[in-house]
């Protein structure tokens, strides 16, 4: 049957699953927004197409299902490169359908035109430029296994005007299913693994976002269980293993804990697992692990031996390299004594009563740590928390114990301020049902306020914990540490009226300003109906601890309470 | 790191985009390609991309994983690691005179080369040699006067499958 390039796109989105997209429309998307008016798929439109983007990024990250972006041609297109950027550092699978130009207008400087496809070359994991209406079903079918399959990531479809508005001959198909690889038989490095295990006094864990992204969080739970080793976890990785476990160590690298660090800097073993060795973990990386073997696995072989060289390098899925390892367990009745690591959890115990993760608390200032500590108290851990980026992050990532995979939603390898607020809108659309809250920053919500208005026009109820302290946080921490207090910049006491604004934009806002209100605005604003904005006025110096300093070994870290304002 | 020339063979899609793909691969990173030669393999679908670039060990390692993770590139050979025969091609444009024709001559003659055309007082030469012959050539050829030249960069093949 011939049908329209249009038509056969909304036809292949839904066998290929997708129910909602994020999406803005403009003059080049006009056949395709025909075809949306007919109403086969939800879309949510925003109101900046980064925020489609960080939206679709959310609901991929929540979900774990491809997230769907569609824009239009020019500025619709360029807007998306920032969310583009963060999905492609972070792994997240992402189609963004960006409308083009008609073909025979392309590369004359025609209204609207930029070359996407050149723009976005290095921050996609593959992109494509459809010419020909014939190839537009086989090409999306492909961006959707490319964005999802092996090490996930965005995918981008340049779709020319005159392409969705041709015919041709299209003969749906069921919707795709996604195939789960099955278990393969362990390898020869899989039982050297075991020795090793078996031999080591000091071991531990290091998972990262490949765990969440390869939905492995069971099998890394088996494994450090079985094995009774420690498992610390990277900004990426949080949730993968419960935070409120005796084996949990907390983050490592630069804001990580003081006990996961000197754990790293201690072990005979790592086994790190779906996770990169990013500089903001390692440190100084002549000092990381200096003393472990280190086993890494990963699905992407330009992941190993890139910053750290491992002495076991296994390219695989995370699923099913646990799983060989779980098995082989299994198989040699693989038993931990209590005294065999007794040393080792001791050590780690002194380390933890050392130095906890702690701050000063107080009567006067909220501090900022106390108001995630308080979400964490009534949440119990089972909310789904976005954030935005600096200081309102990292206290997020150390203060919120985060139970389950995907609960925790966050810019790692990019760091882009203005991600959490629409990622928490993708979040509750991908679960409408859950609790989803957005740790934010006054600086960072600025950067994508304006899909307050999409909240609220599609019922989505997120709500927002914004960790005010009238600064850019963390560059300010930084010139605090090592600028001799010149704030470059930095403050943002010059702001809108939160209050306000919610009222403006139909939201429910609340505001805390003594320690004494932080509960009960928590307590309402997480119950009440619809969005909800609460500002908290924190203490405005607070500073993020322990901290290593930006280029030093792991096992140097600056703890504090000897900085103490 | 000791850095030494590394000839790359890549079998790509023959598709639009794809040089600029794995041009970026190299140059987002600030890494030169000296030489690149691109055309159709036996099986048009497909390309050959063989270029040249100076690294060490580690990096050139890391820039193989880098291409092989391109959805256009098939795989990825380094040939400077496995036993194969390399070519470059240099096309030469020189002034003829009384003076150096017989020098130009024995330089022809001592490369291998040839005359390709001869255009009144101007002569073309192509000469094919590994790339130190060509540099000799093009050492030997300097002082007699070159208005201009082109080199195709290296083209390599393993000596076996």
């Amino acid at each position: 049957m011939q049908r329209k390039g249009a038509e056969i796109l909304i036809q292949v989105l839904k066998e290929e699953g997708v129910h909602t997209i994020f999406g803005y429309p403009g003059g080049v998307l006009l056949d395709i927004y025909d075809e949306i008016h007919k109403g086969h798929i939800r879309h949510i439109l925003v109101r900046h197409e980064q925020g489609a983007v960080h939206a679709a990024d959310g609901f991929a990250r929540a979900s774990g299902q491809v997230g769907v972006v569609l824009v239009t041609s020019g500025p619709g297109a360029s807007n998306t490169v920032t969310g583009i950027a963060n999905a492609y550092m972070d792994s997240i699978p992402i189609v963004v359908l960006t409308g083009q130009v008609p073909t025979h207008l392309i590369g004359t400087d025609a209204f609207q035109e930029v070359d996407i496809v050149g723009i976005t070359r290095p921050c996609t994991k593959h992109n494509f430029l459809v010419k020909r209406v014939e190839e537009l079903a086989k090409t999306l079918h492909e961006a959707f296994h490319i964005a999802r399959s092996g090490r996930p990531g965005p995918v981008l479809v340049d779709l020319p005007k005159d392409v969705m508005a041709a015919q041709t001959e299209y003969t749906p198909r069921p919707p795709v299913r996604e195939e789960e690889t099955p278990p393969r038989p362990a390898s020869k490095k899989a039982f050297y693994v075991m020795d090793l295990i078996a031999e080591s006094s000091r071991p531990l864990i290091l998972s990262g976002g490949g765990v969440i992204l390869g939905r492995a969080s069971e099998e890394l739970r088996k494994l450090a269980w079985r094995t009774k080793i420690p498992v610390s976890s990277t900004l990426m990785g949080l949730g993968a293993f419960p935070g409120t476990d005796p084996l949990w160590l907390g983050m490592p690298g630069m804001h990580g804990t003081y006990y996961a660090n000197m754990a790293i800097s201690h072990c005979d073993l790592m086994i790190a697992i779906g996770m990169r060795f990013d500089d903001r973990v390692t440190g100084k990386i002549d000092h990381f692990a200096p003393h472990a073997k280190i086993v890494h696995v990963d699905v992407d072989p330009s992941s190993i031996n890139k910053n750290v060289m491992v002495h076991v390098p296994i390219v695989s899925d995370c699923k099913s390299a646990l799983q060989s390892f779980n098995a082989l367990l299994e198989q040699q009745n693989f038993t931990v004594e209590d005294d065999q690591r007794k040393e080792w959890f001791d050590q780690i115990e002194a380390w933890k009563r050392e130095n906890p993760l702690s701050y000063c608390p107080s009567d006067t200032e909220i501090k900022p740590q106390f108001v995630i500590e308080t979400l964490y108290k009534l949440t119990k851990g089972k909310a789904i928390i976005t954030t935005e980026v600096g200081q309102n992050q990292m206290w997020a990532a150390q203060f919120y114990k985060f139970e389950e995979p995907n609960t925790f939603l966050s810019s790692g390898g990019l760091g882009t301020m203005g991600y959490g607020f629409p990622a928490a809108i993708g979040a509750q659309i991908a679960f409408p049902d859950k609790l989803v809250v957005d740790i934010a920053g006054d600086g960072s919500i600025q950067m994508n306020i304006q899909e307050m208005a999409t909240a609220v026009q599609y019922d989505i109820p997120v709500k927002i914990v914004l960790i005010n302290n009238g600064y850019l946080g963390m560059v300010r921490q930084w010139q605090q540490l090592f600028y001799e207090k010149r704030y470059s910049q930095t403050d943002m006491t010059f702001q809108p009226d939160f209050l306000k604004l919610a009222e403006a934009y139909g939201w429910t806002g609340l505001r805390a300003t003594r320690p004494d209100e932080v509960e009960e605005v928590l307590k309402r604003g997480l119950s009440a109906k619809g969005p909800v904005i609460m500002d908290f006025r924190v203490s405005r110096e607070e500073c993020v601890y322990p901290m290593v300093r930006p280029g030093g070994p792991i096992s140097e870290m600056t703890l504090g309470r000897e900085m103490a304002n | 790191m000791e850095k030494k020339a590394h000839t790359l063979a890549l079998t790509v899609s023959n598709k639009p985009d794809v040089l600029a793909r794995v041009a970026g691969v190299l140059g987002g990173r600030g890494y030169n390609i000296e030489t690149l030669c691109v055309d159709a393999t036996i099986d048009p679908a497909y390309s050959k991309i063989i270029l040249t670039t100076i690294q060490d060990k580690t990096t050139m390692t890391k820039i193989e994983k880098q291409l092989i993770k391109l959805i256009d590139v098939h795989k990825v050979t380094d040939l400077t690691k496995v036993e194969s025969v390399s070519r470059e091609m240099m096309l030469v444009r020189m002034k003829l005179t009384d003076k150096n024709k017989a020098d130009i001559a024995l330089i022809i003659d001592t490369f291998n080369g040839r005359v390709v055309t001869m255009n009144g007082d101007h002569c073309v030469l192509e000469i094919t040699g590994e790339k130190e012959v060509i540099e000799r050539a093009l050492a030997s050829l300097k002082p007699l006067g070159i208005d201009d030249m082109a080199r195709t960069g290296i083209v390599a093949l393993e000596r076996q499958a």
